[in-house]
């Protein structure tokens, strides 16, 4: 039934996009996200994919005509990253909280200054908070796979929420790897249209985006709040189901050989790949060592992680980012506090690295799990450490 | 214009797309000029609000004054908001879906969120071509923060970022002029128009949605709060900032220029400006100024206008 072929992944995410036979694109060209956007432009030109494609004047407009086209009842896609994503931001915080179940892809890169066009999770960590469910692929594959349950979760009439699917800018947008596409037919019948519930319609007027004032502004935090940590029960439905028709299996955390090891990596995104590769080296010379890669950056999965470490001493932490003056890597600082009221619990160290498009090699991870192991075993005086930095 | 004004009662809708009702202060002329810009249309029309007074006056949960389908979501948003509906729409239709035909769509917003925060969304949403209709409701001022300064508001006025003292005389910058960037985008259909001239109003904004493509209308609102002025005088000084040439009403019309009014002679400024308190502090000095530049900026208009030949030579 599926063959692979060998594609770009971002020409790939934008064919797996037009699978799901969006209504309307509306997008802003950004390095590492062009070749995406400029693919789903000739899928419309071509004619391949029935489409408005908007081309928005800024990633501001984008997201905002997004928000229209959503609200209208229409399947909405976007794409953008770093300062694109910084420009939206104030358009994405609206999307959640109104219910509109649009899917954005964001190629992540770092944000300026200094300018870098290359990869880092400081862009996908600046919108934590704006409610959207956020779920990061490792591979080509599982971006394509994730494109199409991204659409089924959002228009889930249980979740109504937006979704981003997060890939790695440059490490996965511009490499070219072996995919397997399902057929329209399949994913027709896995992602049927279910309406809107209440778009904006002259037959049924509705009154969207009123001000709430204090005596209601709480209940509707709080029914957004309901509806995301509700949302990981059909992600985790949406994902089975999906194996089932295809056969590739998505869980919130995925391990690797990390049952029973000692000492536990977390990584999340492209690099999980490389480091797997160390970690199967070091397991290979006999070492206690194993991986877990984080699917599901929000809702977070607190239970998964906590069952997939319980029998660790140590966890080693890689974050891309940094919380300036704060507690150590964003993904750290929300493991520890997973962790924190749990009687039995790994020492956790907090390691940033990989910023701004700066490669660590399959040594370089087994150097830093190294330096991770004695951190957690002599102490540190920092709050975490940053990988290969010259000071 | 006017000799519509016997006949059009009674093609006038009692239908009110606008309910009473909302929070506008006493003698509002944006919550007039909304009203009689929806009392305009039928109920095929969606609606997309930036935010300001009449997005504030009008909603607020569970309470809404709009008998149409409504969406707020930002202040400098709305016509890419409105974009994506009718680009929505569009699509919808064409794949068949169970949705409705000739739905219309109309952004609203104030002087605020039009020609200053929100300028770059409406000239990429008029450059696009999407078929809607922009409407600014332009009370000169930001009302709904508590009258600030915009770029539309008038030269000389007091607002409470450009106030008067010894080393200012208020707003210092001539009024943007927006219909003419309207315009510079060769849009089908742009003009201007007051609630003070209901059924021109009226008029124009039921011409501006059903051309197809995209209009522009830019509608001078009086605020009483914000300009200091009696709430029994809204209507006049509406008429009078087009009477004196301040706000000339007009149509452009795929490149055409057409006057909407016939005034044989403009009446001097200083009958709009005294009823106001904005203006109280300006000096001889600097009316005669305002008076030069509003000559001018009126005879520039003229001068562009098919039918305003005649009346450029009357003016002189
Ligand atoms: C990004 C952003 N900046 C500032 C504001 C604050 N704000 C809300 S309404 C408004 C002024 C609105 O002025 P205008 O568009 O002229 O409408 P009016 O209230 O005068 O009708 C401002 C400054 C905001 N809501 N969003
Ligand atoms: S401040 Fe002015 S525009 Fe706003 S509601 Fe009051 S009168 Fe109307
Ligand atoms: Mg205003």
């Amino acid at each position: 039934m599926t063959t692979r072929v060998g594609i770009e992944v971002s020409i790939a995410i934008a064919d797996a996009v037009k699978l799901c036979n969006p209504d309307v694109v509306a997008a802003y060209p950004i390095t590492p996200q062009t070749h995406i956007v400029e693919h789903l432009a000739e899928l419309v030109a071509d004619g391949e994919l029935d489409a408005e494609y908007i081309p928005v004047e800024s990633e501001h407009s984008a997201m905002s005509a997004c928000l229209g086209s959503a609200a209208s009842g229409a399947r909405t896609f976007t794409a953008t990253a770093s300062q694109g994503l910084a420009l939206m931001n104030e358009v994405v915080y609206v999307a959640a909280p109104m219910r509109l179940p649009i899917v954005m892809a964001v190629a992540n890169r770092a944000l300026s200054a200094p300018l870098s066009i290359w990869c880092d999770h400081s862009d996908m960590m600046s919108v934590r908070d704006t409610g959207w469910i956020q779920i990061i692929g490792e591979n080509g594959q599982q971006l394509v796979d994730n494109i199409i349950c991204a659409f089924r979760i959002a228009e889930d009439k249980r979740v109504l929420l937006p979704v981003m699917v997060h890939l790695d800018g440059f490490n996965l947008t511009h490499v070219i790897e072996p995919i397997a596409f399902p057929e329209q037919e399949e994913v027709d019948k896995f992602l049927k249209r279910t309406p809107y519930p209440l778009p904006l319609n002259p037959d049924k007027p509705v009154a969207m985006g009123e001000f709430a004032p204090p005596f209601i502004f709480t209940e509707s935090k709080w029914a957004h709040e309901m509806a995301i940590v509700n949302s990981k029960k059909v992600i985790k439905e949406v994902w089975n189901e999906y194996n089932k028709k295809f056969g590739r299996q998505y869980t919130p955390v995925e391990k690797h050989h990390s049952d029973g090891a000692k000492v536990v990596l977390m990584t999340m995104g492209a690099v999980g790949e490389t480091a797997s590769v160390a970690v199967d080296e070091m397991v290979a010379e006999g070492q206690s060592v194993g991986q877990i890669r984080l699917r599901l950056w929000r809702p977070f999965p607190f239970e998964e992680l906590r069952e997939s470490v319980k029998d660790t001493d140590i966890l080693i932490v890689l974050d891309r980012a940094i919380s300036y003056g704060g507690p150590g890597g964003p993904v750290a600082s929300e493991v520890k506090s997973a962790f924190y009221d749990q009687e039995k619990r790994p020492k956790i160290v907090s390691i940033v690295g990989g910023l701004g498009g700066r490669d660590i090699t399959v040594a370089g991870f087994k150097d830093l799990i190294n330096k991770g192991i004695k951190i957690a075993r002599t102490g540190s005086k920092n709050e975490y450490e940053i990988y290969g930095v010259r000071e | 214009m006017e000799k519509y004004a016997v006949y059009v009662p009674r093609l006038v809708k009692k239908r009110e797309n606008f309910a009473p009702g909302h929070r506008a202060c006493i003698g509002c002329g944006e919550a007039l000029a909304v009203r009689l810009a929806f009392k305009a249309l039928d109920n095929n029309v969606i609606v997309a609000n930036a935010t300001g007074c009449m997005e504030i006056v009008a909603s607020q949960i569970p309470n809404s004054s709009w008998h149409l389908p409504w969406i707020h979501t930002l202040f400098e948003n709305a016509a890419a908001v409105a974009s994506g509906i009718e680009a929505a729409y569009k699509a919808m239709r064409r794949k068949g879906m169970d949705v409705p035909n000739n739905v219309k769509v109309v952004a609203i917003g104030g002087d605020g969120a039009t020609s200053d925060i929100g300028l770059q969304a409406i000239s990429g949403a008029l450059e696009r071509g999407h078929d809607f209709t922009y409407i600014c409701f332009d009370n000169e001022a930001y009302m709904n923060t508590g009258i600030q300064r915009s770029s539309a508001t008038p030269f000389g006025a007091v607002t409470t970022t450009s106030p008067a003292g010894k080393k200012s005389f208020g707003q210092f910058t001539w009024k943007k002029n927006m219909p003419e960037i309207a315009a510079a985008h060769n849009i089908p259909y742009v003009a201007t128009a007051c609630h003070s001239y209901p059924f021109d109003l009226m008029e124009k904004v039921k011409k501006a949605v059903n051309t197809p493509g995209p209009a522009y209308v830019h509608v001078l609102s009086v605020c009483p709060t914000g300009w200091r002025s009696a709430t029994d005088t809204v209507i006049r000084l509406g008429r009078l900032a087009v009477e004196t040439g301040i706000f000339p009403l007009y149509e452009v019309e795929n490149g055409q220029y057409k006057m909407s009014i016939d005034l044989p002679k403009l009446k001097p400024i200083q009958s709009y400006l005294k009823g106001q308190g904005r203006f109280r502090h300006l000096s001889d000095d600097l009316i005669a100024q305002i008076q030069e530049r509003v000559k001018l900026e009126y005879e520039k208009l003229l001068g562009k206008a098919k039918n305003g030949n005649k009346r450029t030579k009357r003016n002189r």
